[in-house]
């Protein structure tokens, strides 16, 4: 995965409180293998109706919106569900930032594992760049290095955790770097192994 | 002196391999378990040609997409079927153990956990599914990750782990008679919000969590991340060394004694600080029921529904419109006595032995209004419960008895609940869509939604325990 610290985009706001990842993918497209694009899926049944047909009044199906990089939303977005898949569906979409007051814990790891920033902004920041979207989809500029965002010319500050930012800034990937620690691993399991062996399962079991 | 140390401190440090420079910890992982939304997992391994590094701490669990109609027949739905089999083959190439369709010990991985002793005190347990923070109720780490974790523990047997903060949830007094671990877990939820413990660990501790069973703390640790937090975990005691001695996984013989003697000593310190502490009345919580789309919208069966024109602001008046609306609920209407059209007992919060005992309590020698599905938390409790005689209770009152799997918590095996219908439902999300496109969800305890069952509508669950001895 490469690394990015600078985007200009288009931004869309979507005013709601508590997006979770059960609408950002809904648990029955999970099954498709990603080879299929998640991108159709985001927030699928929120932009399409029963029968499959857009809903006019959903933010993301505005004139513009289907260039949408930046997603402006209200707090607690991307809380519940572990889903990995809510992830990619804003990534194949074309999302590269998501900007929130507040994120599902496990939903902000997987954003920065696939090179999504989750950007936590204060609640009257959000308010002022929804409002700043409230006619439709805008440029959008953002700077993780700076931890800034720009939207039709209202800016705000984001949070990010360090390690975070180190990891989106570079791209780097933790498998490649857990390699670098494989001693380390070996003589951890090596001392649980005859320290406190019950910590392995069934031992002292007769069958 | 000692500085004084936490549960979440003592249980940390026994996992760290190192700590970064930053602060993040890479830690061991005692247990791994995998499931068939696991595969995303499996295909980044492959992609990388990489093997599993421990596959004995490693376990697959057929649940999520298990159909709960199955008696042996192969699966109908291709997709589903195509699912299944994916896991098989993953544990099959990477000799992983699997309990799998037809396994005496299949179950929802969250209950099987425990069940089989893999789930011990001070542990480390990850899965690929968010409500891993029911093992927490054993004292152990656990939660929920996402593929890309789950490929890295697979290859590593480690992860990478920022140390949350610490909250401490006092629960005081005791609970009335028909309020239960699910009645606190949305109270205190609602208290705090959806992400109200974003970032923490909860230790839940106080005289009613000490009394509660290890079923009952199950419910609370699994509840935790409906209130944003990265897990939950409980000091285990004599309760959880009942419940744990003897099953299949668990330590035994010396090695038992052993671990005993480290497990006594996995409690926070009297003295130990926690970066937040909040107090809850156990006596002050009421039979409690969801009435909106987060786990936070839980108010007192004895409530109303909220009306936008009583909200602080614009913009919550308009979240409560748009919730109300999806709801098909008109506001300021009471909860007791909105009318539901099925109920569903089932799902890692509330599918054990003493849940199916509650609401069978409630059951027995009446009749169900509404059609309804209970999905047994593990094929062990299914037969256990059959031995007690809970299916011909359930059975009687007109409500289907089925197979253990995720079912109607996530509707992904073809168990669901069609548009526009609400459903009383023992699990854990009422999220749009949760349990099936359009379906309207109400959170409860087993023993409300056997209430519900019985009235054919939301209802207070006490009055109709009167005379009727807790099993
Ligand atoms: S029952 Fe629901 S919450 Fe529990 S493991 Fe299954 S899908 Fe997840």
């Amino acid at each position: 995965m490469s690394g990015w610290s600078e985007h200009d985009g288009v931004a869309v706001g979507l005013p709601v409180e508590g997006i979770d990842t059960d609408q950002l993918i809904p648990a029955r497209f999970m099954s498709r293998p990603r080879s299929e694009g998640y991108g159709q899926f985001l927030l699928h049944d929120l932009r399409f109706d029963g029968d499959g047909a857009p809903r006019t009044d959903f933010p993301l199906n505005a004139t513009g919106a289907e260039d949408a990089s930046v997603l402006v939303a209200r707090r607690n977005f991307g809380g519940g569900s572990s889903r990995e898949a809510a992830v990619y569906a804003l990534v194949d979409f074309g999302v590269r930032a998501v900007i929130a007051p507040s994120f599902g814990d496990i939903f902000t790891n997987n954003a920065i594992n696939n090179g999504l920033l989750p950007a936590r902004v204060a609640a009257e920041d959000a308010d002022r760049l929804l409002a700043a979207l409230e006619r439709g989809p805008a440029p959008a500029r953002i700077d993780v290095h700076a931890g800034t965002v720009e939207i039709s010319g209202e800016s705000a500050r984001f949070e990010l955790a360090d390690d975070h930012r180190q990891k989106l800034i570079n791209g780097w990937d933790d498998i490649d770097l857990t390699g670098q620690h494989r001693d380390a691993i070996t003589a951890y399991r090596e001392r649980l192994r005859t320290e406190r062996p019950w910590r392995w399962p069934g031992v002292g079991a007769t069958s | 002196m000692s500085t004084p140390r936490t549960l979440l401190d003592r249980v940390w440090s026994n996992h760290e391999i190192l700590r970064r420079d930053d602060g993040v910890s890479l830690l061991w992982v005692d247990r791994h378990f995998v499931h068939e939304g696991s595969h995303h997992a499996f295909a980044k391994l492959a992609h990388r040609g990489l093997q599993v590094a421990e596959p004995s701490l490693t376990f697959g669990v057929a649940d999520h997409y298990v159909p709960t109609r199955r008696d042996g027949r192969p699966i109908g739905d291709p997709n589903i079927a195509r699912m299944v089999r994916t896991l098989e083959d993953n544990c099959r190439t990477h000799g992983l153990e699997l309990f799998g369709i037809g396994d005496p010990r299949q179950g929802i991985v969250h209950v099987i956990g425990p069940e089989l002793g893999l789930t011990l005190p001070g542990l480390l347990i990850v899965c690929g599914d968010s409500h891993t923070a029911t093992h927490g109720a054993f004292g152990s780490i656990a939660f929920g990750i996402g593929a890309t974790e789950v490929a890295h523990v697979l290859a590593t047997q480690s992860i990478w782990q920022q140390r949350p903060r610490t909250m401490r949830i006092h629960v005081d007094g005791a609970l009335g008679p028909g309020v239960s671990a699910k009645d606190v877990a949305l109270h205190w939820i609602a208290q705090l919000g959806a992400d109200g413990a974003r970032g923490h660990a909860i230790e839940y501790a106080g005289p009613v969590v000490e009394r509660l069973s290890m079923e009952g703390r199950m419910t609370l640790c699994n509840l935790s991340i409906e209130g944003g937090a990265r897990f939950g975990l409980i000091a285990p005691d004599d309760t959880t060394f009942a419940y744990l001695e003897g099953n299949a996984f668990a330590p035994r013989g010396a090695d038992w004694e052993r671990a005993l003697d480290e497990w006594r000593d996995l409690r926070s310190d009297p003295d130990a600080r926690f970066d937040r502490e909040v107090r809850i009345d156990g006596a002050a919580i009421a039979p409690t029921v969801t009435w909106g789309t987060s786990p936070e919208d839980a108010l007192p069966v004895t409530a109303r529904v909220p009306d936008p024109a009583d909200a602080a602001d614009a913009a919550s008046a308009e979240r409560v419109r748009s919730t109300l609306e999806y709801m098909g609920l008109e506001p300021g209407r009471t909860l007791a006595g909105t009318p539901v059209d099925r109920v569903f007992i089932g799902s890692c919060t509330n599918a054990r032995l003493e849940d199916l005992r509650a609401a069978a309590q409630v059951l027995a020698g009446r009749r169900a209004k509404v059609p309804g599905l209970v999905s047994p938390g593990s094929s062990q409790v299914k037969a256990r419960a059959e031995a007690e005689g809970l299916d011909r209770v359930f059975r009687a009152a007109g409500l289907e008895w089925v197979e253990s799997g995720c079912s109607m918590c996530v509707a992904m095996n073809g168990d669901l609940v069609p548009a526009g219908e609400r459903c009383a439902s023992t699990t854990n999300r009422n999220f749009r869509g949760r349990q099936g496109p359009g379906a309207r969800t109400h959170l409860m305890s087993p023993a409300m939604v056997a209430a519900a069952a019985i009235e054919g509508c939301l209802t207070d669950v006490r009055p109709m325990l009167e005379g009727r001895a807790a099993s």
